[in-house]
């Protein structure tokens, strides 16, 4: 395990943002640290990287206990959300500040930068400074300016999350693609669920302090342990006190399937390909089915349906939580 | 520029510009540039009388070891003070800042007399006690020092504080977990960041103390040849209906101070194009 976390808390006066939270993370993959805003997950991340101490609790960073080195003696490398370029230094002068910290010869240092610079497609701007480069470049300046210290960890704190849709995207492919390439250890902070489900081979779900559920992308998806698990990971809708998700219900016009709730169509909204409809049973609110345009011909609002979650379809009883105190 | 449609109608924008132009000329530069006009009013022969003057000799090097040392003193501890309020959280923090500001509200001549109750050699609380280990304090030259830091101490303060906020610590932390430890970063990172406001700092102060009069005058004692400033001079001189030197001095002061801010102005602009 390259970074093993045990029983870390950290409060910040009465806000509690970790609460014992205890994770492995697993040498040379990517994982991602997934949950909503304010749930602890860029202050795990800052305590890995010693930018913030935990108030309890232990970290290992490869083997070593690391709960109380300063960030320069833990070898990790952080990327930030809104890159902290050193704006007084050019492209190539940022990539070297580990390199030249520690003092490694000089001709060893341009090879270096040199390699990384190419390596995030910005060798032709190496002498330009870091305000004349878009967000996307300095993101991957950046990144190249935490690989050049070739850290045990990579830390990623939202690492798109201050660039524009398709940057993002673009991005997040080459993350990948890098990842691939150099295999470092990396840990990325996103609250963007299909980024995670995309890019990481492991997500660890967070919220409210506590770890939700660890797994592969798909396990997630497949196997929300929890309501809060399914509906962070994509579009829930709730049908007959489960949720279920919304493209997961089959919709007939008559109730031969067994356990099929009925219903009448009071929206029907078409996005491209897709159908979104909105159907009024019994139970509020409208339950939310999504279905593809070949399948939607022929309805309208107002008609009677029948819904039934598809065969096989994860469900997950929405009264799991919101029950008061019962299951405690 | 702002949009059109929203500006003043012109007559509105000429009556704010010749209110703001006069104010400004009738309250500083007409008074200003007629002492100017009284320094050279013999040509170079004022100026030469002051300078030959042995008294008007000692103040301005009187005046340039106190000023120097003043801002000095206030740069190391206004950036460390500056770095402590923006970027650390402890008890009193807003004690300190609000204490920071002091110097700003309270007349020189009170910080003058405070000076003098705590270090005075005869009544002050710690000037017997320095007295008898052989430092002379007041009536000296780390008195006016002192008083000197005492009236600039806020300016390289308030002109640091603000752009250790804008440029927040992200920076910083990236220096830290590339292996920087905290002297490399605040020589690397902070330092080249926050190097303009320093300059204007050092400048306003420097302008400060070398125009300080009030302070310095308490805890000096004004003795001529010993511990006169260039301003104390100028009183004495003007008191003593020695007109010219006054104004001379007085211009060489207003010069300097003028001089700084030039200084300043030409090379900024050269900094930011690169």
């Amino acid at each position: 395990m390259s970074i093993e976390i045990t029983k870390v808390g950290k409060r910040f006066g009465d806000f509690v943002a970790l609460d014992d939270v205890s994770v492995d993370i697993p040498t040379g993959q990517l994982t991602a640290l997934l949950g909503p805003s304010g749930g602890g997950k860029s202050t795990l991340l800052r305590i890995i990287a010693g930018l913030e101490t935990a108030d309890s609790g232990s970290v290992r960073i490869e083997g070593t206990e690391a709960t109380h080195l300063p960030p320069q003696k833990r070898n990790v490398g952080f990327v930030f959300q809104h890159y902290a370029a050193f704006k007084h230094m050019t492209v190539a002068k940022n990539v070297a500040f580990g390199l030249e910290i520690r003092k490694r010869p000089k001709d060893e240092v341009q090879r270096r930068v040199a390699e990384l610079l190419d390596l995030v497609h910005l060798s032709q701007f190496a002498h330009r400074l870091p305000s004349q480069l878009s967000g996307g470049q300095r993101q991957r300046m950046a990144l190249a300016r935490a690989l050049a210290v070739e850290p045990n960890v990579l830390l990623l704190d939202e690492p798109f999350g201050a660039l524009d849709a398709k940057v993002r995207k673009e991005l997040r492919d080459w993350l990948r693609r890098l990842h691939d390439e150099v295999h470092v250890t990396t840990v990325f902070v996103t609250h963007d669920q299909e980024e995670a489900l995309e890019v990481a081979d492991k997500i660890v779900v967070i919220n409210d302090g506590r770890i939700e559920q660890i797994g592969t992308p798909d396990e997630l998806y497949d196997k929300p342990g929890n309501d809060f698990v399914m509906s962070f990971l994509g579009p829930v809708t709730t049908l007959d006190g489960h949720l279920v998700r919304p493209h997961d219900i089959d919709l007939s016009d008559d109730d031969k399937v067994a356990g099929s709730v009925p219903g009448v169509i009071t929206r029907l909204v078409r996005i491209g390909f897709e159908v979104r409809l909105h159907v009024r049973t019994d139970n509020e609110p409208d339950v939310l089915v999504t279905m593809t345009r070949t399948h939607a011909r022929g309805l309208e609002a107002g008609s009677k349906v029948w819904l039934v979650p598809t065969k096989g379809a994860r469900t997950v009883p929405t009264l799991d939580r919101r029950e008061p105190a019962a299951a405690g | 520029m702002a949009n059109p449609h929203l500006r003043e109608p012109v007559a509105v924008r000429w009556l704010l510009r010749v209110v703001a132009i006069g104010y400004v000329f009738m309250l500083v530069a007409w008074p200003t540039s007629l002492i100017a006009r009284n320094t050279f009013a013999d040509g170079m022969t004022g100026l030469r009388t002051a300078l030959d003057d042995p008294i008007v000799q000692h103040s301005l090097q009187m005046t340039a070891i106190v000023a120097l040392s003043a801002v000095v003193i206030n740069t190391v501890f206004g950036v460390g003070i500056s770095l402590l309020l923006v970027r650390y959280d402890f008890p009193g923090k807003r004690v300190l800042s609000a204490l920071i500001d002091l110097p700003m509200s309270v007349s020189p001549i009170v910080v003058g007399l405070a000076l003098l109750l705590v270090y005075s050699g005869s009544y002050g609380w710690f000037g017997q006690g320095l007295e008898e280990a052989g430092i002379q304090v007041v009536f000296a030259t780390p008195g006016m020092v002192m008083a000197t830091v005492f009236v600039a101490l806020p300016l390289v303060i308030r002109e640091v504080v603000p752009v250790l906020h804008e440029i927040g610590d992200e920076q910083e932390q990236a220096a830290r977990s590339l292996g920087a430890n905290a002297v490399q970063t605040f020589r690397r990172i902070t330092l080249p960041s926050i190097k303009w406001a320093v300059v204007y700092g050092v400048v306003l102060s420097l302008a400060r103390s070398l125009g300080e009069y009030g302070a310095v005058k308490v805890v000096s004692g004004n003795i001529a040849h010993q511990t006169q400033t260039a301003t104390l001079v100028v009183e004495q001189k003007y008191q003593n209906f020695e007109q010219t030197t006054a104004y001379s001095t007085a211009f060489l002061l207003a010069a300097a101070a003028v001089l700084c801010l030039v200084v300043v102005s030409v090379l900024r602009p050269k900094e930011e194009k690169s």
